[in-house]
């Protein structure tokens, strides 16, 4: 195989594999076992993933196989592989959330992404790498060892999900799942060149997401095309009566947005663009790439117009605040009591010294920072100042939404202010490493749908930038319309040259 | 200006359950510093009027009924455990009491 | 450390002070599943066979409310004449330890489902003393430890702690006095009043167990004192630990005496939880904490926020049963009480109980009578409140009924409740189990009177002579025969006609 995308099977997307599995071309014992292969040459380097089920996969590829060869298909995406994020609860395999302290923790239930994946016959192959508990910009903060960036191995994947970014921009796997507090779906689908869409708040299972900022967090496809995440979305997405923030509506016809989309024509559909999010701090490189994007959908016989959301300066702030104040409690439990890592449990230490010891052994140092910044917003004396206040700014941000779809269908901006940097070169400076998310942190904080879809490589680097689509809450199809539109002007991407041995 | 002194982030430390080191101390009490620096200005923003948002999803009254589920065996709950002993959980010794 | 603390004379106190309360009580609902899992809700399962991700904090688990909790807490709320809340939140309560999976309570804070309600107390000499409520609101219950290696299970000196997650998330309400003032003398009274009236009233609403001695209703006892003549509170100190009605009294009296001492002797009030020994009716000093409370409240983001809909407030308001005052007021009309006769029912906690037991198909003095004499004589020896028994008002009903068909006499009718009391089942399943049936069949009567007469020809002439009170030897011979199992009414009738008397 001398292919970039190493080979023929896994260079097709997951729509295609689809067709393929449907027709009786192939199996999708062959489709797993090329994506197993796949990331048994090129894993060493990327390191995509922290857990690979061969057995499983190929298990429940012959299942789909069987059932098919019965005349049954458990959905489109039946006998398609697919990599997870290790956030999600599964019964077969480990779930650490790239942390020590969970390791070698397989969980009693699986979650309900996890469990709506293995009935719609989506074959899993394994879990992917993380930022420790999906706190980071670049899945540098993993406890196993970061993640590479498929297009530069030197530079970071994204995070927190870049684990799963990563697994799609190195074809090791064609649909992804990843999570989305602050960025975390969106931001690593902008540097590696891949499609990853936050839903709409409440669209999609947060049941057995362990979870970071649960106001924030949010479950979402990633995939390499708008129509492979459509499908993917209308597989995991829906309401689900174990979270109590599921949204009791349909899911958003995403698929058929995403076909109408892929027609091109964007007439009547009226697209603002953010005011606030350009200029300084903004890669020349990248700038060049969003604008060109807007020249394209303006092509299309999209309206578009320039929008001033004022309040979303300080959505940075406001989150740093929420996320890590949530994070404070939500990570209380890990306490070396009932699962995971325990510390100092000699006979002599206390329960309470034990929990301490253990969660200064078991937490980064990132995890450890975000814990201390929380308890302190939240404590006595500080709470109506910080997250008292931040809370107020969401309402603010919100408005500054409210206000600009009533005058346009979708907003636009660059995902992320630069290219993917390097790995290294922002881990002693947190307020840098918090700046990856400054363009997609307002979308968590009101909880609207945003998608990144690929739009070119920026010219000074030759590295992948995203285009960001924000539509109304429970508008998500919106993205996939405009999403798809824009896939289909661009064209075919380039795809990364893996400099190792396949 | 400094925030948080060291005794502070000693004392988040104990609230948070962290053994932290006396370097970590001085490091945190640092970061913690710049980070609050840069977003104490959400104070600046939002008046007094303006409602906080809790729940990005405006929804009420999300119920279950009172019907019992299968849970988890025995085995299941304990099967993670550091340490277990007569069917429960065994942890180390406990000192305070709480409310 | 535990040295025993001074007190003052009670007079004394009273002379010097004014008593200020504030009542806190825990009440587990006994739904059929916890507050926020379908985990069952029943006391005394295996350990850890009642739990799931949910309770048991498992990463990834969110909460779902349970909508009989929520029920439950609005009807507690409008039977306590509160108000209830358009719209309240749940929050997290932070704080680590060991029995709590989440190490955070999800707990009501500042937006309680119901608050501002009042409680009319009935005092021992028939007074009303009004109880102002501040708050009703729910939350979860923690998991138990068992404490190793100390002396007796206690948490000093233990080893190690072995933990069961079954009582993890059963829902609770705490229910939260305003400022108890102007009680004087009759604060103690007042005190175990409040919690017995409330204990009448959750189990008429049928929402809890209300068992002090099981830990589903749980009151912890603030007390302060302040000068005489002062407005101003002075520090108060939370008593737990509190297992009965009248370890509610003792309790507060105790503080009360303490507090006294400590602050005539210019000493100072510590804020701090105390704990309150049966043994010696007295308090002691809990543990100081190291690190002062801060539990970081914040409005709890997995949950929505709840706004009952005037409607349902209404119609959960028309399911409110007849509350115990009412219907005290009732069974003193229908059963013709004195005020006296009433107050004696009240005090020993029996009046409800007749009340069902005659609901349950009794005759009122039937019912009165077991409850006041055999039944309080039990309680008296096994040393719990008469409403703790381990029988059920229809489980005395029944029995009663078994008497009135002739099927018990009232020896075996004790017998049988003996049986129910040492939970042998239900009142016929014991007469069934141990035989306590009447013999009621005539031929096998007859058998061992025959018996009885053949081997006391003596008596029987005497008898047939027209001594029928020589009768008594026989009749006791059958008697022992059938091992007390025959009416001896009966018995009697038959040897007399067997001597053509
Ligand atoms: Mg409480
Ligand atoms: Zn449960």
């Amino acid at each position: 195989m001398t292919t970039a995308s190493g080979g023929s099977l896994t260079g097709l997307t997951a729509s295609e594999l689809a067709a393929k599995l449907e027709a009786g071309e192939v199996s999708s014992v062959e489709v797993t076992q090329a994506h197993l292969d796949r990331i048994a040459a090129v894993d060493s380097a990327v390191h995509a993933f922290l857990h690979v089920d061969t057995e499983g996969a190929l298990a429940a590829a012959r299942r789909v196989d069987e059932e098919r060869a019965e005349g049954r298909a458990a959905s489109p995406l039946a006998g398609v592989p697919l990599a997870l994020k290790d956030v999600f609860t599964t019964t077969d395999m480990p779930t650490t959330c790239g942390s020590k302290m969970l390791e070698g923790w397989v969980p009693p239930y699986d979650a309900t992404v996890t469990k709506r994946l293995r009935e719609a016959g989506v074959v899993i192959l394994g879990k992917t790498n993380m930022d420790e508990f999906a706190m980071g910009s670049s899945t540098e903060n993993s406890a196993y060892g970061p993640t590479r960036n498929p297009w530069d191995l030197n530079r970071i994947p994204g995070g927190s999900g870049g684990g799963s970014s990563a697994s799609l921009a190195a074809f090791e796997a064609p649909l992804a799942i990843g999570t989305d507090t602050g960025g975390s779906i969106r931001q690593p689908g902008a540097v590696t060149g891949t499609v990853g869409v936050k839903p709409t708040y409440g669209g999609v299972s947060r049941y057995g997401l362990v979870a970071f900022s649960s106001s924030l967090d949010q479950p979402g496809p990633c995939a390499r095309t708008v129509l492979d995440a459509a499908l993917l979305h209308e597989v995991i997405g829906g309401h689900d009566p174990l979270d109590s923030t599921s949204i009791a509506q349909p899911v958003p016809a995403v698929v058929a947005a995403a076909r109408e989309g892929a027609s091109g024509d964007l007439k009547g559909v009226r697209v603002g663009v953010v005011r606030e999010f350009s200029g300084d701090g903004y890669q020349a490189g990248v700038q060049r790439a969003f604008d060109a994007a807007v020249q394209q959908l303006s092509a299309l016989g999209a309206e578009v117009v320039e929008v001033s959301c004022p309040h979303f300066a300080y959505a940075l702030p406001a989150y740093y605040l929420i996320a890590p104040s949530e994070c404070s409690s939500n990570l209380a439990r890990f306490d070396a009591m009932r699962y995971g890592l325990r510390v100092g449990d000699d006979g002599e230490h206390s329960a309470e010294e034990v929990m301490s010891l253990t969660r200064e052994a078991g937490f980064g140092p990132e995890v450890k920072r975000r814990i201390m910044l929380g308890t302190y917003a939240l404590s006595s004396g500080y709470y109506d100042a910080y997250y008292g206040q931040a809370q107020k700014v969401r309402t603010l941000i919100t408005r500054d939404f409210d206000a600009a779809f009533e005058q346009v269908d979708v907003l636009v901006s660059p995902t992320t202010p630069t290219t993917a940097f390097e790995i290294g070169e922002r881990v002693d400076d947190p307020m840098a490493m918090y700046l990856a998310d400054l363009c997609t942190i307002p979308s968590n904080l009101a909880g609207n749908a945003a998608m990144s879809v690929p739009c070119g490589l920026s010219d000074e680097d030759g590295l992948p930038v995203g285009l960001q689509i924000m539509a109304p809450a429970m508008a998500d199809d919106r993205l996939y319309r405009v999403g798809a539109a824009y896939e289909t002007a661009r064209g075919a991407l380039r795809v990364p040259e893996l400099e190792v041995a396949v | 200006m400094s925030k948080i002194s060291r005794d502070e982030v000693a004392h988040l430390a104990g609230l948070a359950r962290l053994a932290v080191t006396e370097a970590e101390l001085d490091t945190f009490a640092g970061q913690l510093d710049q980070i609050l620096d840069a977003v104490a200005e959400v104070g600046e923003v939002a008046a007094d009027d303006i409602p906080p948002t809790s729940h990005a999803v405006p929804v009420t009254n999300v119920f279950r009924e009172d019907e019992v589920r299968p849970g988890l065996t025995r085995e299941q709950a304990l099967a993670a455990a550091p340490a277990a002993e007569d069917d429960r959980f065994r942890v180390p010794r406990i000192l305070t009491e709480e409310a | 450390m535990t040295s025993v603390a001074e007190i003052m004379d009670y007079d004394e106190v009273l002379a010097r002070f004014d008593p200020v309360l504030g009542l806190e009580v825990h009440v587990e609902l006994s739904t059929n599943t916890k507050m926020f899992c379908g985990c069952a809700n029943a006391f005394g399962a295996e350990p850890n066979s009642q739990v799931c991700p949910v309770c048991l904090g498992l990463p990834g688990a969110l909460p779902v409310v349970n909508a009989k909790a929520v029920e439950a807490a609005i009807r507690i709320g409008l039977a306590l004449n509160c108000q209830v809340a358009e719209w309240c939140r749940f929050a997290r309560k932070n704080y680590f330890y060991p029995d709590m999976p989440k190490n955070f309570q999800t707990s009501q804070y500042d937006e309680p489902i119901v608050h501002d309600g009042y409680l009319d107390v009935v005092l021992d000499d028939g007074e009303t003393f009004r109880v102002d409520i501040e708050r009703a609101h729910m939350e979860e219950d923690t998991g138990k430890s068992l404490h190793v290696g100390g002396s007796t299970g206690r948490i000093h000196g233990a080893v190690h702690s072995l933990l069961d997650y079954n009582r993890a998330g059963v829902p609770l309400i705490e229910i939260v006095t305003k400022p108890i003032t102007g009680a004087g003398e009759r604060a103690p009274e007042v005190a175990r009043a409040y919690v017995t009236a409330l204990r009448d009233l959750l189990r008429a609403l049928d929402v809890s167990d209300v068992r002090m001695d099981q830990g589903s209703l749980r009151c912890d006892a603030n007390v302060s004192l302040m000068p005489k003549g002062s407005t101003e509170f002075g520090t108060r100190t939370e008593t737990k630990n509190v297992n009965s009605l009248r370890s509610v009294e003792r309790a507060v009296r105790f503080e009360m005496q303490r507090h006294g001492a400590v602050l005539a002797s210019g000493g100072s009030i510590l804020q701090e939880t105390r704990h309150f020994d049966e043994s010696t009716g007295s308090t002691s000093a809990g543990r100081r904490k190291e690190t002062s409370e801060d539990y970081r409240y914040f409005p709890e983001p997995d949950l929505v926020p709840i706004a009952p809909s005037r409607e349902w407030v209404e119609e959960l308001s028309k399911t409110l049963p007849e509350l115990p005052w009412e219907r005290r007021k009732r069974a003193k009309e229908q059963w013709g009480l004195s005020d006296e006769e009433l107050r004696d029912l009240v005090n020993a906690g029996a009046l409800e109980l007749i009340a069902e037991t005659v609901e349950a198909g009794a005759q009122p003095g039937d019912a009165r009578s077991w409850w006041v004499s055999y039944l309080a004589q039990q309680a008296n020896t096994r040393g719990v409140e008469l409403a703790d028994l381990d029988i059920t008002p229809k489980q005395v009903a029944r029995v009663i009924a078994l008497v009135a068909d002739g099927k018990l006499t009232n020896k075996l009718a004790r017998q049988v409740v003996d049986g129910v009391l040492a939970g042998e089942g239900e009142p016929d399943e014991v007469v069934a189990a141990r035989g306590l049936e009447v013999v009621s069949d005539d031929s096998a009567l007859q058998k061992a009177i025959d018996e009885a007469l053949a081997s006391q020809p003596d008596v029987a002439d005497k008898i047939r002579g027209g001594k029928v009170q020589a009768a008594g030897a026989i009749v006791g011979a059958v008697m022992k025969a059938t091992k007390g199992q025959a009416d001896a009414k009966r018995v009697r009738e038959l040897v007399l006609a067997a001597c053509g008397q």
